[in-house]
């Protein structure tokens, strides 16, 4: 298996902070990496520094078999791109911003039309080039920002949180755009992100991280597989949960999670359960509703984070959840902070490791 | 020649007692006169106006040439004493101007550090002087506007594969419209600068004198009583105020025009389609 690049001993500390503490990776051709773990355990920093923006505090970072001299990067750099967190885009048109990275390279003007045109297709925004890129929507400017990463085709392509802040439509767009140029480029990815579900589906590997260093790693089903007897490395990852599983006589089964909170879950499962349930497929409400959802919760709002379209809340019913909602809905609700609400799922929307 | 002999013939005490004292009908008259000297191209004006653009016009470019890269060194890099450094500057904008023109008075002086030069009294001290003058607005705005730059720009261009020095160059272009801002603000306080231009230019009329501008002939012929011609001035000194930031904007506005005439191949392109 051909290594691009490779974290040895790494670490990157900020002051006294210790950010990223003695981190050992090796990333491989044409893999797709997911970096799952909570804020701030030290994935964008890894991701800085295998963009060769940030340089490490301490350790070395092999790329394409050469020790990287954080002090000459010019040349690695045309090789590594990010994306970021928080879209950026230069106040100038679709187009600019795409081939800005072309022009840097000094690729031909004809060329550089063909490959901005093919990448806006590959994103679904053809047509867009004259359209000054800060008038867009969050979503289209996050997919401006890949368009103009994928159009550079280099070995190693890194993106953090690509579809964190992004309504679920063009986050799945950005998925498939994901998967399809590892799949047909062969590009080499390495992404961040805190979303359990996310990190299931797309990856080959998983890097599981907190406070600044990697727990566990492996494909999806093996890190997985471990998470109920590691739980302690997951419990920072929003909306996993572990609990006593004990089954019902209607064929599903109850995990007791503490608190009084009991969450039913499709599978028969029993002993200590592990569980995940994604913040899209939570619904809130005023009242709990009459419906078929198996699972209903009261509790208050501890924590409002503004997305763009979308608003993350944290609702404590015992047990926090976080729920994600669109920015109208969050109006119309008219929510504030220690709200009472709701929380409804249904027991199939459980992810059961 | 001969208007400037008819000046220094009439501003005897007892003429300009009597001028100072003018009535309702005598200020419409002179706004009157004012517009026929305007329209009428007199030329002894427009060789004051055309003196002033020059002088304020080289003067802010001069003042860009090292305010910019400061404002630039300022807010891109963190060092010690930066803070003090922003303040300083921002402080230096309200400084007096007669207080500038005092100072530069005395470098320029025979005894003078700079006395050598024998700059005093000639349109290059007033060049100078504007520059050093504007030169607090150029950086304290433009450091403002470096600043309000989304941080990741810089980042983000190397990223995409620029060197230092080309992102520093993505993250002015951002900043521009902040930069045009500071540049129009420091022209128009050029312009219409009279403290050091007063003093280090010498305020001499007309003549073989190099370095008479619109305020300083303003204030001359104030004091002298032909209001006039100091009429006349203040109404091209607004004029031309008006004028280059109405410029500046239907430029900012253009851009996008230019932007567009810049691609013709998508329209060329699209034309072909259509046709097709």
């Amino acid at each position: 298996m051909t290594v691009v690049a490779e974290l040895k001993d790494l670490t990157k500390a900020y002051g006294s902070k210790m950010v990223v503490n003695t981190v050992n990776l090796q990333i491989h051709l044409g893999e797709i990496l997911a970096l799952l773990g909570p804020n701030g355990s030290g994935k964008s920093t890894i991701l800085k520094i295998l963009a060769f923006i940030e340089s490490p505090t301490g350790g070395t970072v092999e790329f394409q078999g050469e020790e990287v001299d954080y002090k000459k990067t010019e040349q690695a750099r045309l090789q590594s791109t990010l994306v970021f967190q928080k879209t950026a885009v230069f106040s100038t048109s679709v187009y600019n911003n795409i081939a800005y990275g072309l022009k840097m390279r000094k690729i031909p003007k004809s060329e550089q039309v063909e490959e901005v045109k093919k990448a806006l297709k590959l994103v679904k925004l053809e047509g867009f080039e004259k359209r000054p890129a800060k008038k867009l929507s969050g979503g289209e400017q996050q997919r401006v920002a890949i368009a103009r990463a994928l159009v550079l085709k280099t070995k190693l392509l890194l993106l953090d949180e690509p579809t964190a802040n992004l309504d679920p439509r063009n986050a799945e767009i950005l998925e498939d755009v994901i998967e399809t140029v590892n799949r047909e480029n062969k590009v080499t990815i390495v992404l961040a992100t805190h979303n359990m579900f996310q990190a299931e589906k797309l990856p080959h590997r998983i890097a599981l991280m907190n406070e600044g260093k990697i727990t566990e790693i492996g494909t999806p089903i093996e890190v997985f597989g471990k998470l109920s007897k590691n739980l302690a490395s997951f419990a920072a990852v929003e909306n996993t949960f572990s609990g006593d599983a004990q089954p019902t006589s209607e064929g599903t089964t109850i995990v007791d999670l503490g608190s009084n909170v009991h969450v039913e879950i499709a599978e028969q499962r029993q002993g200590e359960t592990a569980i995940f349930v994604n913040p899209q497929d939570i619904i809130l409400c005023q009242e709990p509703p009459h419906s078929s959802a198996r699972n209903a919760f009261r509790g208050k709002i501890t924590e409002i984070t503004d997305l763009g379209n979308l608003v993350k809340l944290k609702v404590d019913v015992g047990r926090v959840f976080s729920v994600q909602i669109t920015k109208r809905s969050y109006k119309e609700m008219k929510l504030t902070l220690n709200s009472q609400v709701c929380i409804v799922f249904k027991a199939s929307s459980v992810n059961v490791f | 020649m001969e208007q400037n002999a008819h000046h220094n013939t009439e501003t005897t005490l007892e003429t300009f007692t009597i001028k100072r004292t003018r009535d309702l009908a005598d200020i419409l008259g002179g706004i009157i006169e004012a517009c026929r000297l305007i329209a009428t191209g007199n030329p002894e004006l427009y060789g004051i106006v055309s003196r002033s653009l020059f002088f304020s016009g080289t003067s802010v470019i001069l003042a860009i040439l090292w305010g910019t890269p400061l404002a630039m060194l300022i807010a891109l890099r963190e060092f010690r004493g930066k803070t003090i450094l922003k303040t300083f500057f921002s402080t230096l904008i309200g400084l007096p101007t007669v207080v500038l023109g005092l100072i530069l008075l005395l470098v320029f002086s025979k005894g003078g550090p700079l006395g050598f030069l024998s700059l005093l009294y000639t349109p290059g001290a007033i060049i100078l002087g504007q520059a050093l003058l504007i030169t607090p607005i150029l950086v304290s705005i433009g450091v403002s506007a470096i600043e309000s730059v989304d941080p990741e720009i810089l980042n983000l261009s190397k990223t995409l594969g620029a060197s230092e020095s080309q992102a520093q160059v993505a993250v002015l272009k951002e900043a521009l419209n902040g930069i045009i801002l500071s540049d129009i603000a420091s022209f128009n306080r050029a312009i219409g600068e009279l403290g050091v231009v007063l003093i280090i230019g010498g305020n001499i009329a007309g003549g073989g004198n190099r370095t008479d501008v619109l305020t300083t002939a303003i204030s001359r012929y104030t004091a002298i009583g032909e209001i006039d011609y100091a009429v006349a001035l203040g109404i091209l000194l607004m004029i031309i105020v008006f004028a280059i930031n109405i410029i500046v904007v239907l430029l900012r506005r253009a851009n996008y025009i230019v932007e567009l005439a810049k691609t013709p191949y998508f329209k060329l392109k699209s034309y072909r389609e259509n046709k097709a």
